[in-house]
């Protein structure tokens, strides 16, 4: 990444740290989803997020948007701070209203998402509404209608409810009332994993078209890598509330040095029989760890095939390894 | 005699719902034999667990087979009654599914339910199925097996309550294992432990596998053969390489292409498959795949495609594979 790119979003050692239920009130406990996190992202791309589940790709992006307050960190948005917990000792907590517009969010699950008691038409609606976007009914009826068919439904859906649609269509729907308010920035929280693999593709391609159209900026989510690399220019892999490693998304894909990345990759089914056959995988020992108590020093050292005593120690630094490319690990020279 | 272990024949099988009859199965044919790894792929709503479920002699309500016929082991599914059948459940057919959950009883320790399954069917003694339920644990690769059985189903991970469940159907080492999207559920390097244990144990017991899955990818590294299913047909089957490298239905075509590729350098546009999936209660007439694909003719609107034969093996149920046949049908139309 260049130093003088134009970035949109930024957030630097951004934590989010949610009390264990039932945990003594003395000695309380903390599930640390989102522990450190830093990147940045330059306006009209794509950084996608990957990891298992309940690695924190979620929370960061709902942290990011501020659907949770912070526990601490700094949130940066166009080069204005709109969160800081005091890193350099002055808090700030800006007033989210004007940046709730700018930055949307579509959610993966398409059926829990939309009130089912709103028409279609009015889901999209409301978000024109709480932003005061039309001038008048028309207008609003207008801009309903423009946004329903930039998604590929058309007039007539307006006035359906979301249980009489597809999940490709439900999805559509998401994405048309993030569109409705003219945000700049979309957090997209797996966006496809619901739907059917022939839809998918659909829904990718739409997302790719609007990002060109109104210049978009994304956090894309998922844990599907292959669809990730397709739609991102950079990758962050997370573990167990860290990021492990990030880069380009080519670099991620045919360079990565994190021994979890490359167990990642070496896991992911190819669709080409020729390839898979003679590929190994990597299989990875044991379960992921709980995150209320995770592995001192490295999170992934019980499942890494070079872990040595120091990666219980210490917790690895994050390093550039090359330009653009970063990556905490001990044993960088070991790893094949 | 069929020598298949599995033979299903011209299965044609309805739900009779309230808003009408849902054609889920509209003459399924398919075999297959010891050990080996069939991969059935398609979307949701397809049909893949309703064929599935058909071999083990379960249909839901208001379900009902309406011809053809299902011949298991020699078996013939549809003639044997309720008790007959539960005795070759489990024995010489078991099942897994998506969500382990569902299947494992929370009350009941994980122990528990592998011991039942034990005892259910084999002449073992209290103490010998524990004893083969710990052996049962190792075997799927759960360490500690001893702490193991004493735990409950929700102590668990969902990789690990895949594994019980696993453990389970293997009980008493079946000839055949139906996978029905066992690893869906999970997260990649988990599902990556799942696909390589089921391939284990099929070397290792010499077991035949039903892999359900809407995973391209999956079905590439196990299958030796894959069935593709649309809207309650088999459109295409064949061996793996005969689907992804000799590929003749154009929703397989449409499918594989459809699925981004991890290795390509610059990402191209995907090419998607417009469209929306059959509303199964009222399926277009002809082919079921007409309205979205990009190369349908005048007779696919009209008429329900054939299988041809490419080999003994490789079939497909397309007009365009069919020129010939094709060109005559229009003849008589103009
Ligand atoms: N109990 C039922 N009552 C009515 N219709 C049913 C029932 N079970 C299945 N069907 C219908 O049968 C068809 C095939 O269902 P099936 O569950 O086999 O699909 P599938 O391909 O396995 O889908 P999925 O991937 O979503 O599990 C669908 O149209 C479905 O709606
Ligand atoms: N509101 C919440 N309260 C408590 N724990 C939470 C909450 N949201 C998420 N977590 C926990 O935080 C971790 C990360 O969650 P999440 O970001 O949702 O993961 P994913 O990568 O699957 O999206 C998980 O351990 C999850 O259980
Ligand atoms: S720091 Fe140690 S445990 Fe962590 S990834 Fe590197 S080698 Fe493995
Ligand atoms: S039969 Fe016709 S509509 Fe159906 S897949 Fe073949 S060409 Fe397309
Ligand atoms: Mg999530
Ligand atoms: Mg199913």
């Amino acid at each position: 990444m260049m130093a003088n790119q134009d970035i949109l979003v930024e957030v630097q050692h951004l934590k989010q740290y949610f009390p264990v239920a039932g945990s003594s009130i003395f000695k309380k406990a903390y599930v640390k989803a989102v522990d450190d996190v830093s990147f940045a992202i330059p306006r009209g791309t794509t950084l996608g997020l990957v990891g298992e589940s309940g690695c924190g790709k979620t929370t960061t992006g709902r942290t990011l948007l501020q659907l949770y307050e912070p526990t601490a960190g700094r949130i940066i948005y166009d080069g204005e701070t709109i969160f800081d917990s005091g890193l350099d000792g002055k808090k700030v907590k800006a007033n989210m209203l004007p940046y709730r517009r700018k930055m949307q969010i579509v959610f993966q699950d398409p059926y829990a998402s939309l009130n089912p008691r709103m028409t279609v038409g009015d889901i999209v609606g409301e978000a024109i509404d709480i932003h005061h976007l039309a001038a008048s009914r028309e207008d609003r009826r207008d801009k309903i209608i423009k946004m329903l068919e930039r998604v590929g439904l058309n007039s007539e859906h307006a006035n359906r409810y979301p249980h009489e649609f597809s999940g490709g269509q439900r999805q559509r729907v998401g994405i048309a009332r993030a569109l409705a308010v003219d945000p700049e920035f979309i957090v997209c929280d797996e966006p496809i994993s619901a739907l059917d693999v022939s839809i998918q593709a659909q829904v990718i391609n739409m997302l790719e078209d609007l990002q060109h159209e109104f210049g978009l900026t994304y956090l894309f989510i998922a844990h599907d890598l292959s669809v990730v690399k397709h739609i991102s220019s950079r990758i962050g892999v997370m573990y167990l509330g860290k990021m492990v490693e990030m880069a380009d998304s080519n670099e991620i894909t045919f360079h990565c040095c994190h021994p979890y990345t490359k167990s990642l990759i070496s896991a992911i089914p190819i669709a080409d029989p020729k390839i898979s056959r003679a590929s190994k995988r990597i299989v990875l020992e044991g379960d992921i760890p709980s995150p209320v108590n995770p592995p001192s020093g490295c999170h992934f050292r019980t499942r890494c095939p070079y872990a040595t005593p120091l990666c219980a120690e210490k917790e690895p630094e994050w390093k550039e390894v090359s330009p653009g490319h970063f990556c905490a690990c001990h044993h960088l020279d070991q790893v094949k | 005699m069929s020598e298949h272990l599995v033979d299903i024949q011209n299965l044609h099988l309805s739900f009779f719902t309230p808003a009408g009859e849902v054609k889920a199965l509209n003459d399924v044919s398919l075999f297959l034999d010891e050990g080996e790894v069939l991969g059935v792929v398609g979307e949701s709503g397809s049909g893949k667990s309703v064929t599935a479920s058909a071999i083990m002699g379960i249909t839901a309500d208001p379900g009902r087979i309406v011809s053809g016929k299902v011949i298991f082991n020699g078996h013939d599914i549809g003639s044997l009654d309720e008790k007959e059948l539960r005795k070759i459940r489990g024995k010489e057919v078991s099942m897994i599914f998506q969500d382990p959950m569902t299947s494992l009883n929370p009350v009941y320790t994980v122990g528990n339910q592998i011991e039942e399954a034990i005892l259910l069917h084999t002449e073992k003694n209290k103490q010998e199925a524990k004893e083969r339920a710990i052996e049962l644990l190792r075997l799927v690769g759960i360490n500690e097996p001893e702490k193991r059985i004493k735990q409950y189903p929700h102590e668990l991970s969902g990789g690990m309550r895949q594994r019980v469940m696993i453990a389970i159907a293997l009980a008493c080492e079946p000839k055949l294992l139906i996978a029905d999207e066992p690893t869906t559920a999970l997260d990649v390097t988990i599902q990556a432990q799942i696909l390589e244990l089921i391939m284990e144990l099929k070397n290792k017991l010499g077991m035949a596998v039903i892999l359900i899955t809407h995973d391209l990818g999956i079905v590439s590294s196990m299958c030796d053969r894959i069935a593709v299913m649309y809207a309650g047909k088999v459109i295409e089957c064949g061996t793996t390489d005969d689907i992804f490298y000799n590929t003749k239905h154009e929703y397989t075509k449409g499918l594989l292409r459809s699925v981004p590729n991890l290795y390509e350098e610059e990402s191209s546009r995907l090419i998607a498959i417009e469209g929306t999936p059959v509303d199964m209660l009222n399926p277009p007439a002809g082919c079921p795949f007409a309205p979205r694909c990009p190369q349908c003719m005048k007779i696919c609107l009209k008429e329900m495609p054939p299988y041809h034969e490419f080999s003994d093996i490789h079939y497909s149920a397309c007009w365009l594979t069919q020129k010939a046949e094709f060109e005559e049908a229009g003849k008589g139309e103009e």
